[in-house]
């Protein structure tokens, strides 16, 4: 198991690298730069500017540049923050993230694995007709109109929640962009769920495990659950990843000062420094979680370990 | 007599399907007594799975059972799920067919042998441990304490079906259902299993239920026998007299229904179409850089035969003998040691390209029915598909005709040729797929277990239909096989094989009649033959 979790961290590096290497080139063939997006800045500040940066020398040199300082753990300055650094800037953006995204994730594949087991043992039935339904709703509203109804509904008429802002991290701050954040993913792991649920049921060990008179919780929560989880573990982990580092939707609405909204601020900021690290800190994340999915299948499967 | 431990009455299955209700099992009453064994008889299809999964409350979702089942009394059907609990694994248990699949791949088998116990018999999870043990030395598996935390895909299927039979009588249970127990296991082990049910039925005397199609079977271990078609129950009686005085014509039928009739010799001085020397086939295991490649896995270890025109050749061995590695290898499918002469050409270092017509005449007809024809072809095009690589220059409706040609002689009603393949039954397919192997006129054809997945009354009608083609057209067989009862049928020479390597080879007659190694011996038992 080590020397498997090793390997794979080491050719985890090749890949980060090809990452970093592709999106620091993509990113330069867009036009414009950080110092030319506003109007009237005086092109002598603009060589200046360029300069402090190292913005003036050839590129390769600043890949070669950026590079070394990576490997020192060092993500660069931002260009449009000038006060912070990348790295101080994702300390305290990141960890907010991350507390939304694990709450949401969480409870995403409770509530959906639940639902979905339940719809399963009463498949087409009033029950399941309703999960699937409920589901299928939930995945095709978009995150932009749920969040502003939460907002409209719970702060607004009912004045129950604040209708935005982190608050210093309180719990009724939280409720909305979990609650959104959420629901998409509960509906796709309530579908994942139902039917491989309804595939193990049907599975000729099941029917063993029924011919033996075993009671029927033990046959759905320990023998029909374990085979069924796979589908929902396989998908978990890359959604693990996106949901963590952020999303740009929710964070903008709530106004949650959290890292997925830097992606797209500096983006169009241009501010090559922020992008470069939201694009390492996302790749390093989707390489961890499909790690964890490949170790939880292997403690799951005991014929994934002998491969 | 004892009074019945299980009284079925008027017991009818219907699923309903999207074409409407189907009724499997229409009006079947029978009963089984304390320590008695009961066969259950029929083709697949007859209902006699479908009585038994309905008084367990196993049918599937779609299905109904309706009709009294009478356990010491009390009618199964229609209890409620915790009182049937109580019945199921304690006083009823079951097997089933696929031995594979019925225990949980995620769990150790110990641990699946324990849950029962604890839950039916409220043991300690030690003593539970302690038992399981038990059961698995009943079961003859070797190192049992070893075993308890195996997991069954580390098991063979016969092993896998002993732990079965373990979680079955885990429980004491009065009645055992086995439900056609020994079908998906070789030859051996199948006869292994059996003598291991009586042993234990005659330790535990247990009264065993047994669902089959096979006729050896039920008169080596039945003591009565039912036999049904079609839904219906049409005979029962003890063994002996249904075997020696069958009043129904279908019992009458799947008695006879054994491959039969010898394979006329073929002249010492036909031309020798197939010459293999020495082939070997190995399974290397995959090198890793900086390491010398593993010595790997010999599956064909050094074999060598003589096919002439007109003549048979049978090859039989259990799983995991070689045999279809053999005749992979023959077919250049595999990349193999050794010569092959094609008609006195050696083909084995053809490029691909020139291999391609030499192909035409070294056809192939596959085990699986079901899975060894496009889905998404109908008849027609899967016959006609190999003129269109052979004969490019033919026109469509030539190729048409000649698939239609082709078709008739396998007794396929051409005019079904515009259907897809899983409108037809496994019997049809086979010929469909001998069809497509007889459409581009081969002087070989290996037949690969063609007959393994066919009940007995199809397989003789396909014996008999590779037998005339054979005598029509002068082809010569490699037929392969686990079933000596076909081979004999088929074959003018047998070659038997263990694990790669040739145990025995001679006339069909000797092989069978006068085995010289053991490993055949216990072929020829395990076949029940003569």
């Amino acid at each position: 198991m080590t020397r498997f979790i090793l390997r794979r961290l080491l050719t985890a590096i090749p890949t980060l690298f090809l990452i970093v290497t592709i999106s620091f080139f993509l990113m330069r063939v867009a036009p414009g730069g950080p110092f030319n997006q506003e109007k009237g800045l005086n092109p002598a500040v603009i060589e200046n500017l360029n300069r402090v940066y190292q913005l003036d020398q050839p590129l390769w040199s600043q890949y070669l540049h950026y590079l070394s300082n990576l490997l020192h753990g060092d993500l660069g300055p931002s260009y449009t923050r000038p006060d912070f650094t990348v790295t101080e800037m994702f300390a305290t953006a990141l960890p907010i993230s991350i507390q939304i995204g694990t709450l949401a994730l969480l409870l995403a594949l409770t509530i959906g694995s639940v639902l979905g087991i339940i719809a399963a043992l009463n498949q087409n039935r009033g029950l399941d007709y309703l999960v699937v339904a409920t589901a299928t709703a939930g995945s095709t509203i978009p995150t932009f109109v749920i969040a502003p109804l939460y907002q409209l509904t719970f702060a607004l008429s009912l004045s129950l929640v604040p209708v935005a802002g982190w608050g210093g991290g309180a719990l009724v701050n939280k409720i909305g962009p979990v609650l959104t954040l959420m629901l998409p993913q509960l509906a796709v792991v309530a579908r994942l769920m139902r039917g491989a649920m309804i595939e193990a049921l049907r599975a000729h060990h099941i029917r063993t495990c029924r011919a033996m008179g075993l009671s029927e919780v033990s046959v759905v929560c320990r023998h029909a659950l374990r085979s069924a989880v796979m589908p929902v573990i396989s998908y978990a982990g890359p959604a693990a990843a996106s949901l963590l580092t952020g999303s740009v939707i929710v964070e903008t609405i709530f106004g949650i000062p959290g890292i997925g909204r830097y992606f797209v601020e500096a983006a169009l900021a241009r501010d090559y420094t922020v992008v470069m690290g939201t694009v390492v800190v996302l790749a390093a994340f989707t390489i961890l979680f499909n790690l964890i999915v490949d170790l939880l299948y292997a403690i799951v499967d005991p014929r994934v370990r002998h491969d | 007599m004892t009074t019945p431990i299980l009284e079925l009455r008027d017991i009818h299955v219907r699923f309903a399907t999207l074409d409407g209700a189907v009724e499997a099992v229409r009006g079947v009453s029978f009963s089984i007594r304390r320590g008695e064994t009961v066969a259950v008889v029929g083709e697949s299809g007859s209902g006699k799975s479908q009585i038994m999964m309905g008084v367990m409350g196993l049918l599937a979702q779609n299905g109904r059972i309706t009709g009294i089942a009478e356990f010491h009394g009390m009618n199964l059907i229609g209890l409620p799920r915790r009182a049937l609990n109580r019945i199921r694994g304690e006083r009823i248990a079951m097997i089933f067919q696929e031995p594979m699949t019925s225990l949980d791949p995620l769990f150790p088998i110990g641990a699946q042998l324990i849950e029962p116990l604890c839950h039916h018999q409220g043991l300690s999870r030690k003593a539970a441990h302690a038992r399981a043990i038990e059961l698995l030395q009943l079961v003859q598996i070797p190192e049992p304490e070893r075993r308890m935390a195996a997991y069954p895909h580390e098991l063979s299927g016969g092993q896998r079906q002993r732990v079965m039979i373990a979680m079955a009588i885990s429980n004491n249970p009065e009645l055992l259902i086995a439900d056609e127990p020994t079908t998906a296991l070789d030859v051996t082990i199948q006869a292994e299993i059996l003598t291991l049910l009586r042993d234990l039925q005659e330790r535990l005397g247990m009264a065993i239920l047994f669902i089959t199609h096979d006729l050896h079977v039920v008169r080596r271990i039945a003591d009565r026998v039912v036999v049904m078609r079609r839904g219906e129950k049409v005979e029962e009686g003890p063994v002996e007299t249904v075997f020696a005085t069958p009043q129904n014509a279908y019992t009458r039928a799947l008695i006879d229904a054994e491959p039969e009739g010898r394979k006329p010799p073929v002249a010492l001085d036909a031309p020798v179409v197939l010459e293999v020397r020495d082939a070997a086939v190995t399974f290397g295991r995959r090198r890793r850089l900086f390491q010398p490649a593993e010595p790997g896995f010999r599956a064909v270890n050094g074999l060598s035969l003589t096919l002439r025109r007109g003549e048979t050749i049978g090859i039989v061995g259990e799983s995991g003998s070689g045999k279809s590695t053999l005749a992979r290898a023959i077919l250049r499918l595999l990349p193999a040691t050794g010569t092959i002469r094609l008609h006195g050409r050696a083909i084995e270092d053809l490029a691909p390209r020139a291999l391609l017509p030499l192909r035409r005449d070294m056809q192939v007809v596959m085990q699986d029915p079901f899975g060894s024809l496009s889905p998404r072809m109908t008849a027609g095009q899967i016959v006609a598909e190999g003129l269109l690589v052979h004969h490019p220059a033919m026109s469509a409706a030539e190729r048409d005709r000649a698939a239609a040609e082709a078709l008739t002689e396998c007794q396929f009603d051409p005019a079904l040729r515009n259907r897809y393949p899983h409108e037809f039954s496994g019997g049809q397919r086979q010929r469909i797929a001998i069809a497509r192997a007889l459409v581009l006129k081969p002087s070989i054809i290996v037949l690969d277990e063609p007959t393994s997945a066919l009940d007995r009354q199809v397989q003789k009608q396909i014996v008999d239909l590779l037998r005339r083609l054979q005598a029509e057209h002068g082809l010569s067989y490699l037929f392969i096989s686990h079933d000596l009862a076909v081979v004999r049928a088929l074959s003018d020479r047998i070659m038997v094989l263990k694990s790669g390597e040739l145990v025995e080879a001679g006339p069909c007659a000797e092989v069978i009649g006068a085995p010289k190694q053991d490993y055949t011996r216990r072929l020829v038992q395990a076949a029940l033959l003569g």
